[in-house]
């Protein structure tokens, strides 16, 4: 035997070439993603159980705190990590190739790894309640900043490993014409996470300076306006992610081809031009900018972002719809559908994400990101209402559908509890739609976000917002504790079949 | 599929007459939204403010302080309250965790409000009617408010302040 065949196996099912050390990357950042996933899910249900006022189950100070875990858990960590597996992925398993260098990719780990456990013990050890925004003069410790920089030099890391294996592949000829469409909506979201995280670099580096008393602090305005461009463009990387799993999740499930690849690659395109354009729609009520900036910046470009995302919306499941066609399932309009195989978390998975993100994430950002209405909804619970469907019930749900893909095909094991996996979906799917339907529809009443209490206790004041936003926000506390029971379904099942799972033999 | 590389020919293939009526749509949306916000922007009567300036902490202190020696009419929960004439500029502090002084104004006359904080970021937030905007030290956000209900309003911090954030809760009264 030499060195190139015990490099590689063959893929019993899809014929695939899968290179071994890349193997061992995208199971070992999936393996940290899902138990960050878990830290920030236990956060969850602290957040849940304290902002529904009846139950109100924190005092202050470790809401706050495990606020700003939740946030970075989830919103940085389990997020990235997943990608990174997604990213190696795309590279070398779908080009048949080898990674680029494989020690590179464990630089990536190790640094995030780090990263993101300086930042997890600064903040639980209480040094630095600052939410995942921390706008200065608020400080935290020199480490938290150093944490979230590592981190950030971590997934750079992982981009360049990506790049030099789509040259390695294409040098060594591994794949013939063009790279999957997959593999080119994952390099959408690396060129994207470059920009986003040239932002947080000069975000960053100047601030953990003047944390350490180097430097003088940077102007508290030009500090959020280069946090956004971090903060939302990183959230971009999470759309154009999630697009092209949702295109993988299609293939996977149904057998689906792109109706056309010119219009799918043009879309991602529209993404890496405009996509990190808009990030003032953040600062839409602050000092600093001209309306005129403002509008030109949220507005114009922005919508060119939302052009290719309905365009996605359209393809997606419009391909979705002839492969299934092609099944035999043609009678009337709607057959395809009602045969479609809603049995398979992965396909309800993609259809609960593409809908959530879609009509709740999309369609609420437009508008809240509109200046008039911005001035009605800033740092309402209409905010992180709109980013659960964006994030959670969008980029999350689709990757925790392609998750019961990766068990059996990068992990080699059945799925365990079958059962409970069928379910997840739909408990974590339609929870969120009501979590974040209530989150919004308090917002609209003024409900402010990242608020321990709003009643006012302790204050001169007092605030009495009357039973409809009482009512409202049990609901926000029920639907955000059946969301943390269906992410739990996921940890379970994941977590079951590493354990218990069937060993599948080539 | 889309996991494997596409037809050579891919780029030529031409796009479906359904597709190109969805692309069609879509960008006429877009193109709708986008014009939308100049046009409420010119033809609404609720928009932000574009007379920002920046302003420091003790600038701004002072010209609060000057503020509420000249219009003082009382006090309540130890903050004053002041009560300014029309047309006038007004001043209120966002600090770790207060608002000050509690504003005292008359319905249907204009103001011009400066907003600047001496120390973090804070939230205006006014409750019940919902409106928002951002509080940042180093900055005066001047915004030109005309209320027009009488009534008692109530000032929530809804950007975190620090761990007292939920007590910063002011006030402002509107007098017919
Ligand atoms: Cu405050």
């Amino acid at each position: 035997m030499n060195a190139d065949t015990l490099a590689f196996r063959t893929c019993p099912t899809t014929g695939l070439k899968v290179h071994r050390p890349a193997e061992v990357l995208i199971q070992i950042n999936a393996v940290t993603a899902i138990v960050f996933l878990l830290v920030g899910g236990i956060m969850g249900l602290f957040m849940a159980l304290t902002r529904w006022q009846t139950v109100h189950l924190l005092n202050e100070e470790w809401f706050y705190r495990l606020l700003t875990l939740h946030g970075i858990a989830m919103l940085v960590a389990w997020i990235i990590f997943f990608e990174m597996a997604i990213l190696y992925f795309a590279s070398a398993i779908l080009l048949n190739s080898r990674l680029a260098a494989p020690w590179a990719g464990w630089v990536q780990y190790v640094l995030m790894l780090v990263g993101g456990a300086i930042v997890t013990v600064e903040v639980l050890m209480g040094r630095a309640d600052v939410m995942f925004t921390s706008y200065v003069p608020l400080a935290a410790s020199h480490w938290y900043y150093l944490g979230i920089i590592l981190f950030a030099v971590g997934a750079i890391v992982g981009c360049v490993v990506f790049f030099a294996t789509l040259m390695v592949a294409k040098h060594e000829k591994t794949y013939e014409g063009s790279v999957p469409l997959v593999t080119f909506g994952a390099a959408a979201a690396a060129i994207i996470a470059i920009i986003t995280l040239a932002h947080g670099a000069i975000t960053f580096v100047p601030t953990w300076l003047w944390a350490l008393g180097l430097i003088p602090m940077m102007d508290a305005e030009v500090y959020r306006l280069l946090f956004w461009g971090f903060g939302h463009s990183s959230q971009q990387i999470n759309v154009c992610a999630m697009v092209s799993v949702w295109y993988l999740l299609g293939t996977l499930t149904t057998g689906s081809k792109p109706i056309n690849e010119k219009v799918s690659r043009s879309a991602f395109a529209l993404y890496i031009l405009f996509i990190c354009i808009a990030s003032e729609h953040h600062l839409l009520v602050d000092p600093g900018l001209s309306a005129a900036h403002k509008t030109w910046n949220t507005g114009y470009f922005m919508h060119l972002a939302v052009l290719a995302s309905m365009i996605h919306a359209y393809s997606v499941p419009a391909a979705v719809e002839v492969a299934l066609r092609k099944k035999g399932y043609t009678k009337g309009l709607f057959e395809w559908l009602k045969k479609a195989p809603w049995g398979d978390p992965a396909f309800s998975s993609l259809a609960l994400s593409l809908v959530g993100f879609g009509f709740l994430g999309g369609i609420s950002g437009v508008v809240y990101g509109t200046e008039q209405l911005n001035i009605i909804s800033h740092n309402t619970l209409r905010i992180p209402g709109h980013f659960h469907a964006t994030v959670v019930a969008g980029t999350t749900l689709a990757f925790m559908g392609v998750t019961y893909y990766v068990l059996p095909l990068i992990f080699r094991r059945e799925v365990a509890f079958k059962g409970i996996a069928k379910w997840q979906p739909y408990v974590y799917g339609l929870s969120l739609y009501a979590f974040c339907t209530a989150m919004m529809f308090a917002g609209g009443f003024g409900v402010s976000r990242r608020q321990w209490d709003m009643t006012g206790v302790d204050a001169p004041f007092q605030v009495n917002f009357g039973p409809v936003v009482d009512l409202t926000m049990a609901v926000v506390g029920i639907s955000g504790v059946l969301c943390v029971v269906g992410g739990a379904m996921y940890v379970l099942v994941a977590v079951g079949t590493l354990l218990v799972g069937k060993k599948i033999n080539a | 599929m889309s996991i494997s590389s596409p037809d050579r020919n891919w780029w030529d293939t031409p796009v479906h007459k359904e597709e190109r009526l969805w692309i069609i749509l879509a960008l006429t949306w877009s193109i709708l939204l986008t014009l939308a916000m100049p046009w409420w922007h010119v033809t609404g009567e609720q928009n932000t403010s574009q007379a920002y300036s920046k302003m420091t902490a003790v600038e701004f202190d002072k010209a609060t302080d000057r503020f509420i020696d000249k219009y003082k009419v009382g006090e309540e929960q130890g903050t004053p309250v002041v009560a300014p004439p029309a047309d006038s500029d007004i001043y209120l502090r966002a600090r770790q965790f207060s608002w000050d002084p509690i504003l005292k104004l008359k319905a249907n006359s204009s103001y011009k409000l400066h907003l600047s904080s001496g120390d973090v970021n804070h939230g205006f937030s006014v409750f019940p009617i919902n409106i928002n905007f951002e509080v940042v030290p180093g900055w005066d956000n001047l915004l030109v408010v005309t209320p027009t209900k009488a009534g008692e309003y109530t000032i929530i911090c809804n950007e975190f302040c620090g761990i007292g954030h939920h007590t910063m809760i002011g006030k402002i009264y509107v007098e017919s």
